[in-house]
């Protein structure tokens, strides 16, 4: 168990390092120059080419490269082009708000997906899981940021219930993370009816309740650890999805996340801040797999021991 | 015949084959139902002070903020998002597929490459990948549509990943390769059938996905070129009039909606006919 | 022989007695906290880096400069310096500095720190935009091209003195001296920051940094010190960044914040305008812009003038203006009618479309062509160029639109032979300071039209040039007029050669709360955007 992780930690080193190089080798390829973005439109040729020297985005590509690979060891992610700070302390300053952004939202659709999904499951084919399913499809197809809009509208300008924007306290997070969660829990609920329905059907499963198990105890039991592993799986694909995702809510209701740092360096052509989110948000999609393939095996038993 | 007859005996599905139906038809018929041209911006279509129209006699769901007619730019739109919904979807589901189940069954050294290109994959984020592809591609309705596929496929990879390596412990799994089954016959004959309802719920969930994708890729410049509409770029284009002129989000977000919930529908419907170990227990 | 500048202009006579004229009878109140939101969080504080139009105006506040202008005006008067002399042949410029004017953190203001300021703007190690504004300072191309670090045309006698010796004349100087780049930084503050001086401002301005927190708030509260009395009039104002335009705004409706500094966005425009407080809530003021539509010299077929006319008789501009709820005004000629310069006189090309087709035949397109039009992806943006390109249609012209992120349609118009038309809106031109000279050389001018470059038209007439450089050498204050018809007329006779479709003049539309106070012009203020300074709560 121990040497698998290791092993994994192994890749998950190995998976940034691609990551970072396709993100330069991208960034490089892109038509916009970032020295003539921060030279601005009354530079200059003089002043663009000493601010290309001072970056050094005249070196050939695998210098640059290497150079910013050397940085990352030690633990420096370069400085910004146009805030001309570091890029470190940039992100640091904002990913705990969306961590726990993140958090919140994962937390709404598990429960929210888990409850109607064996609700469904369980009263299959009825009234009750014809309406859950039908919610959940309703759902998984609205948009996003009308979601989002819709809530703030109705929550906090006419109700009041809840702040408008911001960040701080426990109300501030309901909005965002209910926005991201509703539609979440659409995937959650119908992957969770699929899962317990295929192990419902299994045959252990109907022995035992032919043997008159309880159907409580067949559902913890049984069912719902099987269901978990799809769930597990889930939950390290959403933390990817969010990673992108967040980028909307945050900008609507003003969370100070990574979210609007990606969105606002995007613009400037920032090139450091957006290499620098990029491996952040890879490290997150990549621990959150990590953690979905260490803790699969513990749970189901029929995969443990490989 | 028989899963369509199948299908017609249930009162949910039968409604989503049928709005599936209307408007793919009406997509197909744009022309010669949309009582205008979808680009043609009508000096009548705005207010004097230049504000968009509400539903009249005139314009049936109003206008947008150009005075054009929002009836048959929803017309000309869904040509547009169905197609980028179902070959940027099909494709994604198949590379999905197809990488899913080499990886998860095969193993070894392929399997393990395969899946750590997808790991790969999966740990970039995709907007990022998509704004770089457009600073490089021309952007047209066939590049957004392989923008899409490119970035969705691995989440139906990894999926198919994780179910197929859960099928290849099964005791019947195990048993069939126990007494000198190929690998093609297991394949196709056990693990595809019970990737199918997989497959299908993300074939079909997936074109929601899409077709918002679509929406986010129109408003980071790498969409749809305007004039061209797209139910994605019309929401895109007045998302902050939704106070101002609701109807310029209500009905294109109501035909979003409708038209993934059918497409849900359908293949809801088709998952439980076709799974194997559900069939003939409704 | 030095003379003395002030003589010559009623304004400075006017700002010795008081420091605000504009305001003498509206009586702004003291004290009071507000609050202003932005999307974007604030980039930089840094003067010698900043150039954003959300930073321009908070360092505009940080930090003091030799020169200033009238809150709400183009009227240019001495704010950091006391008095100065222009030389005759106007090479030289001498300033005496206020006395006992301290930065924030204690240290007196003296006359080596705007020298340091200045060169450090230059430097090009600090990567600083404005770098070029004092091109015409002796030893600049010595500073600029790393050669020396100090620049020899600027010598400090005493701790009371600067002088400013000239390569060459230029009109514009004391604009240059006023825009940000020529804020006055203490060294000691820049070097113990350690390259984060954008994060850790110490000026000599209206307002001091007390707290920022990355992505959320920057708090600037009232340099009691500050060498104006009665200067600034809030006690503080508090910057909540990562804020939606359109959350702004129902925030403000609700009481929360008093200035939406993104504006109102067109979808609100109309329901708050129309709404009862409306008139209260909305600032609409003229800016510096001008809209236009590039016409590339350099791509087949608008290397033909006639197409080029065609065009601009093809545009349906009032269509336009109601697109943008009349929050714009035809425009005709490349400068905007606050410019000095701006000919109000002049009509260019009249909209009409036979005329333009006639043109186009005439040129050998009766059937029309087929062109690219570029245009940034943000509302309205897009909107505009699907107007135009209907437009160009009614003509026979065949334009796609291409809506990208403004960083690829800048890379665009600044590759030789790329972008056939571009619609500048959401990226040019906004001036850096109110005169005519900033509308030419950069976007007009010869020295534009080079790779990287903004001149996207790709035009370049060497005549027009040289009577640009000959309008900028008239720097005696007393043939002002004179100078300023000679720009008027470098403007006009460009649109002969017609390289742009002047579209249209945008107003910028701010939102405030109904207890704030003061004139529109401190709100939409044409050389700072939303002048802190000046706005006031009501008492």
């Amino acid at each position: 168990m121990v040497f698998l992780i290791l092993r994994r930690l192994g890749q998950t080193a190995l998976i940034l390092l691609g990551v970072a190089a396709i993100t330069f080798l991208l960034l490089y390829a892109l038509p916009a120059d970032p020295a003539r973005m921060i030279a601005g439109r009354s530079a200059t040729a003089q002043t663009v080419a000493n601010i290309r020297t001072q970056l050094g985005l005249d070196q050939p590509l695998l210098t640059q490269f290497w150079t910013y690979l050397q940085g990352i060891v030690q633990g420096n992610l370069g400085r910004s082009y146009a805030q001309k700070t570091d890029v470190g302390a940039l992100i640091a300053a904002r990913l705990p708000a969306t961590l726990v952004l993140m958090a919140a939202g994962i937390c709404v659709e598990v429960v929210l997906g888990v409850i109607f999904g064996v609700i469904a499951a369980l009263k299959r084919g009825g009234m009750v899981d014809r309406v859950v399913m039908m919610a959940s499809f309703v759902g998984v197809s609205a948009p996003q940021f009308v979601v989002a809009l819709l809530l703030l509208y109705v929550f906090a300008v006419t109700l009041g219930w809840f702040p408008m924007s911001g960040f701080g306290s426990a109300a501030h997070v309901v909005l965002p993370a209910a926005t991201l969660g509703i539609l979440g829990a659409g995937w959650y609920a119908r992957m969770v009816r699929s899962a317990m329905i295929d192990v419902l059907n299994q045959d252990y499963v109907r022995t035992a309740r032919a043997k008159g198990l309880s159907s409580a105890r067949i559902v913890f039991r049984h069912a719902l650890p099987n269901a978990l592993l799809p769930i597990i799986a889930m939950i390290g694909i959403d933390i990817g999805q969010f990673m992108g995702g967040v980028v909307v809510v945050e900008a609507v209701y003003g969370w100070p996340g990574i979210g609007q740092l990606a969105w606002q360096a995007i613009q400037q052509v920032d090139i450091p801040i957006i290499m620098g989110v990029t491996l952040v948000s890879a490290l997150a999609i990549v621990l959150g797999n990590l953690l979905a393939d260490v803790i699969a095996p513990l749970i189901d038993p029929r995969i443990r021991g490989r | 015949m028989r899963v369509l007859s199948s299908m017609l005996r249930q009162p949910s599905a039968l409604f989503g084959l049928l709005i599936v139906v209307i408007v793919v038809g009406l997509a197909i018929a744009a022309p010669l139902v949309a009582p205008y041209s979808p680009d043609e911006q009508m000096f009548d279509g705005l207010t004097l002070e230049g504000a968009p129209l509400a539903p009249n006699s005139q314009f049936l769901l109003g206008t947008d903020t150009l005075g054009r007619d929002l009836f048959s730019r929803l017309l000309y739109g869904a040509r547009t998002s169905l197609v980028i919904g179902l070959v940027a979807n099909g494709v994604a589901v198949t590379i999905g597929l197809l990488v899913g189940i080499l990886s998860g069954y095969l193993r070894g050294l392929v399997g393990n490459l395969l899946m750590r290109f997808t790991d790969l994959m999966m740990a970039f984020p995709a907007l990022l990948l998509a704004i770089v592809l457009a600073a490089l591609l021309r952007p047209s309705l066939w590049i957004v549509a392989m923008v899409i596929a490119l970035v969705n496929w691995v989440q139906v990879a990894r999926i198919v990943y994780t179910e197929t390596r859960g099928l290849v412990e099964r005791d019947f799994i195990v048993a069939e390769r126990s007494l000198g089954a190929g690998h093609l016959r297991i394949l196709f004959k056990h693990i595809l059938p019970h990737l199918m309802p997989t497959a299908i719920v993300w074939g079909t969930l997936g074109i929601a996905t899409t077709v918002l994708l679509e929406a986010t890729l129109s408003f980071l410049g790498i969409g749809v070129q305007p004039p061209q509409p797209s139910w994605g770029n019309i929401i895109f284009e007045s998302q902050s009039y939704f106070q101002a002129a609701p109807w310029l989000v209500f009905f294109p977000g109501a035909v979003i909606l409708l038209t993934a919930l059918s497409f849900n529908l359908v293949g809801d419907a088709l998952r439980d006919i076709l799974d194997p170990t559900q069939r003939g227990r409704g | 022989m030095l003379k003395r500048w002030l003589k010559y202009t009623t304004v400075a006579t006017a700002l010795a007695l008081t420091p605000l004229p504009s305001f003498a009878q509206s009586a702004p109140a003291q004290g009071g906290d507000i609050v202003i939101t932005y999307k974007d969080d604030i980039a930089t504080l840094d003067p010698a880096i900043g150039y954003d139009w959300v930073n321009w105006s908070m360092i505009k506040s940080l930090y003091s400069r030799l020169m200033d202008y009238t809150p709400g005006t183009p009227d240019l008067v001495p704010s950091l310096a006391e008095s100065f002399d222009v030389s005759s042949d106007g090479l030289t410029y001498t300033f005496k500095l206020r006395k006992g004017v301290k930065f924030s953190n204690g240290r007196d203001v003296v006359a080596s720190d705007v020298k340091y300021s200045i060169e450090r703007a230059v430097d090009p190690k600090t990567q600083g935009p404005g770098a070029g504004f004092f091109g015409a300072i002796a030893g600049f191309e010595d500073v600029s091209g790393g050669k020396a670090t100090t620049l020899s045309g600027i010598e400090t006698p005493d701790d009371g003195t600067v002088i400013f010796k000239l390569s060459r004349p230029d009109a514009t100087f004391l604009h240059v001296l006023a825009i940000n780049f020529a804020s006055v930084v203490p060294r000691e503050a820049v070097e113990a920051a350690g390259g984060d001086f954008g994060k850790k401002p110490v000026g000599s301005g209206t307002f001091v940094l007390k707290e920022w927190t990355i992505g959320q708030r920057l708090v600037f509260e009232r340099n009691k010190n500050y060498f104006v009395k009665d200067m600034p009039h809030v006690d503080s104002f508090t910057v909540e960044v990562g804020q939606e335009p359109l959350v702004a705004l129902l925030r403000l409706q609700k009481g929360e914040v008093d200035i939406a500094g993104d504006g109102v966005p067109p979808a609100k425009f109309l329901e708050i305008k129309n709404s009862p407080d409306g008139a209260n809530i909305i600032v609409d003021g003229e800016q510096l812009h001008t809209g236009y539509v590039t016409l590339n010299t350099k791509v087949a077929p608008f290397d033909d003038v006639k197409v080029r006319q065609a065009l601009n008789m093809a545009i349906n501009k009032e269509r336009i203006t109601r697109i943008l709820n009349g929050r714009a005004t035809a425009a005709n000629q490349p400068l905007p009618p606050l410019m000095p310069g701006y000919d109000k006189g002049f009509t260019g090309y009249a909209y009409d479309v036979a005329k333009a087709k006639a043109l186009l035949a005439e040129a050998g397109y009766a059937d029309g062509f087929e062109t690219v039009l570029y245009s940034t992806n943000t509302d309205p943006q897009p909107r505009i160029a699907q107007a135009i390109q209907q437009d160009l249609a009614a003509v026979g012209v065949k334009a796609e639109v291409r809506a990208l992120a403004q960083s690829n349609v800048i890379a665009a118009g600044g590759t030789e032979g790329e972008a056939p038309m571009i619609w500048s809106g959401g990226m040019a031109w906004i001036a850096d300071f109110p005169d005519a000279s900033n509308f030419y050389g950069p976007i007009l001018g010869c020295a534009g039209a080079v790779p990287g470059g903004w001149n996207w038209s790709w035009y370049c007439n060497k005549e027009l040039d040289a009577r640009a450089i000959a309008a900028d050498a008239m720097s005696d204050p007393k043939i002002a007029a004179e100078r300023t018809a000679a720009w008027g007329s470098i403007f006009t006779d460009i649109m002969k050669d017609a390289p742009w479709i002047p579209v249209i003049n945008e107003r910028r539309v701010v939102a405030k709360s109904l207890r704030m106070g003061g004139e529109g012009n401190i709100y939409v203020d044409p050389t700072r955007v939303i002048n802190y300074d000046a706005i006031f709560v009501k008492p």
